[in-house]
């Protein structure tokens, strides 16, 4: 079959998260049949699944977070009891030495928490044997993407870090050994679309990895509305935007605790889930919402609504009645209530558009061809929102090959296509998620609910461009010894290079050089 | 407890991830030329920093409205009163000053700051992200342009010399300061740079083959040395709250300068209070502690330039006036702008006050807005720079010519 270099460099950067070195074959098997290549990846049945022993379920990690902030409260109420005995300190301490006092309890805590961890994955065998078939030693430290700065004295990691750390590693594992890494991508958008942010607590921090393993991973390639109820009652999500706490004001916990409707999650199911701005929804609608599904929360410490860090459906906190939404209305129902009204703006043509767009602007351009948009829209709404469906109609559609690489690639999508070419799997994950802070896309930890950006705005921005040239040479000063640039270019996109790429590569004055302007490339920048 | 786990977790990561926490939580950027009557005769050197709080601030937890019988009720549990042992600060008889902004009080009293309550830009609906996009473009609706009202200002201004070529750009430079004309930024770096040589052949590269990635890395190759100093590292420990302080004290040493940017942005984020908001302490009151601060880090690193500058504080809209069942507030309609700076003519808390009556709220549950944000952006751009009303009404924010500058806010 003849070998299409452009077409390959398509499938890998556009579908995918670029070839990985050593002898993978990718960028030749990619342009003897580019799109057998990217589909291939869509037919592996579970192939989107993440299961990796050590990685607990999400009621199993909520009850190591109860427990274990149940403990840093007790060991500072007793810290605070003894501290408050000996004259030396006395009340008026500083506050930095207060602060100390808890980093000290904290620290305590999680060493003495640690044996009763489960086990941290080993590191991937292939890590080190692919270091060492590139000439070098396993790297001593976690810093690679990261400056050597003087490091403050390390802390031993409490149970959220460590929980954060392993969820890490398996997602960056999982996409630097993916073959071409068209589902990952897919879990990547996806999780972006339906975010939350670590950063809004410790259980938010605890549930990241498994939120996108229960709910996202198990419905890449499955049904759009299953994703969305999974989604918003999963903990996380929950959690994330406050509906644990919403109670419905006529419920009997609205009434006894005097306390009433949050609308933060209902607002951006509808906002950014699902129907999107201007999709036909009104404040009622989002008020509306909010009672519908008041009540779904997850179970606390205590268990006494199911087990602790489950999905649970609190009938005493759910605001009684029917409810119209959206010109609707659904009769009281219990859960089935909420559910129902998901399941049909599951199917509301403003969700339909609004995934179509953001779908094709992720995978094509920041500006997607209309046509493209409209037959994506189309499948979704044919196919009762089949997202596997929607992916084979991209890879089918003549836009996705056609269609300029003009995007320039997320810093996750850069550092993973780094990690893969260079073949560094890796066993610890400090220098990439190091090196996601540095650019501005901290792993699961979005500013807001509508994700990380997805436009070359966000991306290519001057201060941006810098940090990811100052971070290429970073790698390429580790690495760059031990390989040569010229052959990695031809694992990169062989004769799809450009003659001006390819001289300045082969001109460097080092080999280091030569790896930091090939990481940089617009071959290996825009996808 | 959360939180400190939070902050534990940036601790044990390296500089980088330092760096980070700055960048989720507070960047600056600033036009790159000087205006060309910088150096005017009159000795006066005009500076204009529009800080963006981005998430919607609530307006009546920030200056509460004592005076206003409805609004205890409405506020509950988190309502700031006028005595006690956290007694918000009486701005006037009616209009009372969270109590985590003494700074911004005394300036107030000092008649260097002022309120202008029951603000919103011309969005009427609850989005943050087109609220924002409203609020930074300058248009009168979202998704309208990728530019921003205070970038098209600058282009109404006689350019100058370009500002110290050594502050690099703002990786997130906020949508009210980009556009055509250039900008620069800076946020505190603690990476190792690559090699100058290395950038070079990079650049040239670019220019070949990606005249757009040429353009973001020359621009980004400016480097942040004027900026740094020992002081200005992050510091372990540094949170969301002490990086606001960190940014705006970099950005006022940048500003002081001689050769420094004269009008710049920057942007905060976390002001989302949807669920347990606090009262006079709490988490709201913390990320008022940390704006106070970063007024206060203006006043004292601009020195002398104080006495011309005005920061303008603005946010996408504001919260319900009553508190939801989580002790925090729903998106809304209302809010306030606050002006701070030796330029302003403070002490005043300007208002055509609605009232909080049932039948006063917007849409029965917002504080209704009586003034239009961008009056109080003309005015400030008018009275500082001589913006002519055309450029403001035509360019900065178009289809406004209704919407006359504020007068007498500069002075």
């Amino acid at each position: 079959m003849a070998r299409d270099s452009q077409a390959a460099l398509v499938a890998l950067h556009r579908f995918g998260f670029g070839a990985r070195g050593g002898a993978s074959g990718d960028f030749i098997n990619a342009a003897s049949d580019p799109r057998g290549f990217v589909k291939a990846e869509l037919s592996r049945p579970n192939g989107v699944l993440l299961e990796v022993p050590g990685l607990l379920s999400t009621p199993a990690l909520g009850k190591a977070v109860f427990d274990y902030q149940f403990e840093v409260q007790q060991a500072r109420n007793a810290a605070s009891q003894s501290a408050a005995k000996p004259a030396a300190i006395g009340p008026s301490a500083p506050a930095d030495e207060k602060a100390q006092r808890r980093n000290l309890s904290l620290n305590s805590i999680a060493m003495d928490m640690a044996p009763r961890e489960p086990p941290r994955e080993p590191p991937a065998k292939s890590a080190d044997n692919a270091n060492a078939s590139m000439g070098n030693p396993p790297a001593p430290s976690p810093e690679t993407m990261q400056p050597a700065a003087p490091k403050p004295p390390p802390q031993p990691l409490n149970i959220i870090q460590k929980t954060f750390r392993a969820e890490a590693l398996a997602r960056l594992q999982r996409a630097i050994i993916a073959d071409g890494g068209f589902t990952e991508r897919l879990v990547v958008f996806w999780s972006n679309h339906f975010c939350i942010s670590a950063n809004k607590g410790g259980l938010a921090r605890m549930w990241a990895g498994s939120f996108e393993r229960e709910a996202i991973r198990p419905h890449v390639l499955g049904r759009f509305g299953d994703m969305l109820k999974a989604v918003e009652q999963h903990p996380a999500m929950l959690f994330f935007l406050d509906n644990q706490q919403s109670l419905g004001p006529d419920s009997r916990a609205g009434k006894n605790r005097n306390r009433g409707l949050n609308e933060n999650l209902a607002r951006e199911i509808m906002e950014l889930h699902t129907l999107g701005v201007g999709g036909g929804y009104s404040q009622d609608d989002v008020t509306a919402l909010a009672r519908v599904i008041t009540g779904w929360t997850y179970a606390g410490r205590q268990g006494q609504l199911g087990a602790p860090g489950s999905f649970v459906f609190n009938a005493n906190a759910h605001q009684p009645g029917a409810h119209r939404v959206m010109g609707k209305i659904y009769e009281a129902d219990g859960v089935a209530q909420g559910e129902a009204v998901l399941s049909d703006i599951a199917r509301h043509p403003s969700t339909a558009k609004f995934i179509a767009t953001k779908f094709a602007r992720h995978f094509v351009a920041d500006e997607p061809p209309p046509a493209l948009v409209a037959r994506l829209a189309d499948v979704f709404t044919r196919t009762d929102g089949d997202l596997k469906a929607l992916a084979t109609a991209l890879t089918d559609s003549d836009e996705a090959w056609k269609t300029p690489l003009t995007k320039v690639r997320s810093p996750y999508e850069f550092l993973v296509a780094t990690g893969r070419l260079l073949a560094q799997i890796p066993s610890d994950p400090g220098r990439y998620l190091g090196g996601l802070n540095a650019l501005g896309q901290p792993l699961w930890s979005p500013a807001g609910p509508n994700g990380f950006p997805d436009s070359n705005a966000a991306w290519a921005a001057p201060e941006g461009m810098k940090l990811r040239l100052d971070i290429s040479a970073q790698i390429a000063s580790r690495l760059g010894d031990g390989i040569d640039p010229r052959d990695l270019l031809e694992l990169v996109a062989a004769d799809a290079a450009s003659v001006e790429t390819r001289r300045t590569v082969e001109r460097a004055e080092s080999r280091q050089q030569a790896l930091a302007l090939l990481l940089m490339s617009p071959e290996f920048q825009r996808r | 407890m959360e939180t400190n786990v939070e902050c534990c977790e940036s601790l044990t990561s390296s500089a980088a991830s330092r760096r980070a926490v700055l960048l989720g939580g507070a960047s600056f950027a600033a036009w790159a030329y000087l205006p060309k009557f910088a150096r005017a005769a009159d000795g006066r050197d005009p500076r204009l920093v529009v800080v963006i709080l981005r998430g919607a601030l609530d307006g009546l937890a920030t200056v509460a409205p004592i005076g206003d019988p409805d609004y205890a009720g409405l506020h509950g549990s988190i309502a700031l009163t006028s005595s006690g042992p956290n007694a918000a600060l009486m701005l006037d008889s009616f209009f009372a000053l969270h109590p985590a902004m003494p700074e911004f009080a005394r300036m107030y009293r000092e008649k260097k700051a002022a309120v202008v309550h029951a603000v919103a830009t011309s969005y009427r609906e609850r989005s943050h992200f087109d609220g924002q996009d409203v609020l930074e473009s300058g248009f009168a609706g979202p998704g309208r342009v990728q530019s921003g009202w205070l970038n098209r200002a600058l282009e109404g201004l006689p350019k100058g010399e370009r500002v110290m070529s050594a502050l690099a750009v703002g990786p997130t430079t906020p949508l009210v300061l980009r556009g055509a004309a250039p900008t620069v930024g800076w946020t505190p770096v603690a990476l190792p740079q690559a090699a100058d040589d290395t950038a070079m052949r990079l650049v040239d590269l670019y220019r070949h083959r990606d005249p757009a990635l040429a353009s973001a890395l020359t621009q980004g190759l400016a480097l942040d040395k004027a900026a740094q100093g020992d002081d200005m590292k992050p510091k372990p420990g540094t949170n969301g709250i002490a990086a606001m302080r960190l940014v705006a004290r970099g950005a006022a040493k940048l500003m002081a300068a001689d050769d420094g940017p004269r009008i710049g942005a920057l942007a905060f984020d976390g002001w989302d209070t949807h669920a347990n908001e606090g009262g006079p302490v709490g988490r709201l009151a913390q990320l008022l502690g940390g704006l106070d601060g970063a007024l206060a880090e203006f006043e004292s690193g601009l020195g002398a330039r104080w006495r011309d500058t005005v920061v303008v504080v603005a946010t996408e809209f504001g919260r319900t006036a009553r508190i939801n069942g989580t002790e925090g507030t729903d998106h809304g309609t209302g809010t306030l702008a606050l002006l701070a700076g030796g330029a302003v003519k403070g002490g005043r808390v300007i208002s055509d006050w609605p009232g909080l009556k049932p039948a006063s709220l917007y849409q029965g549950r917002d504080l209704a807005p009586t003034t239009d944000l961008r009056a109080v952006m003309k005015g400030v751009l008018q009275d500082q720079f001589g913006l002519a009303e055309r450029v403001l009404a035509e360019s900065a924010f178009p289809d406004s010519a209704s919407v006359k500058p504020m007068k007498g806010l500069v002075g």
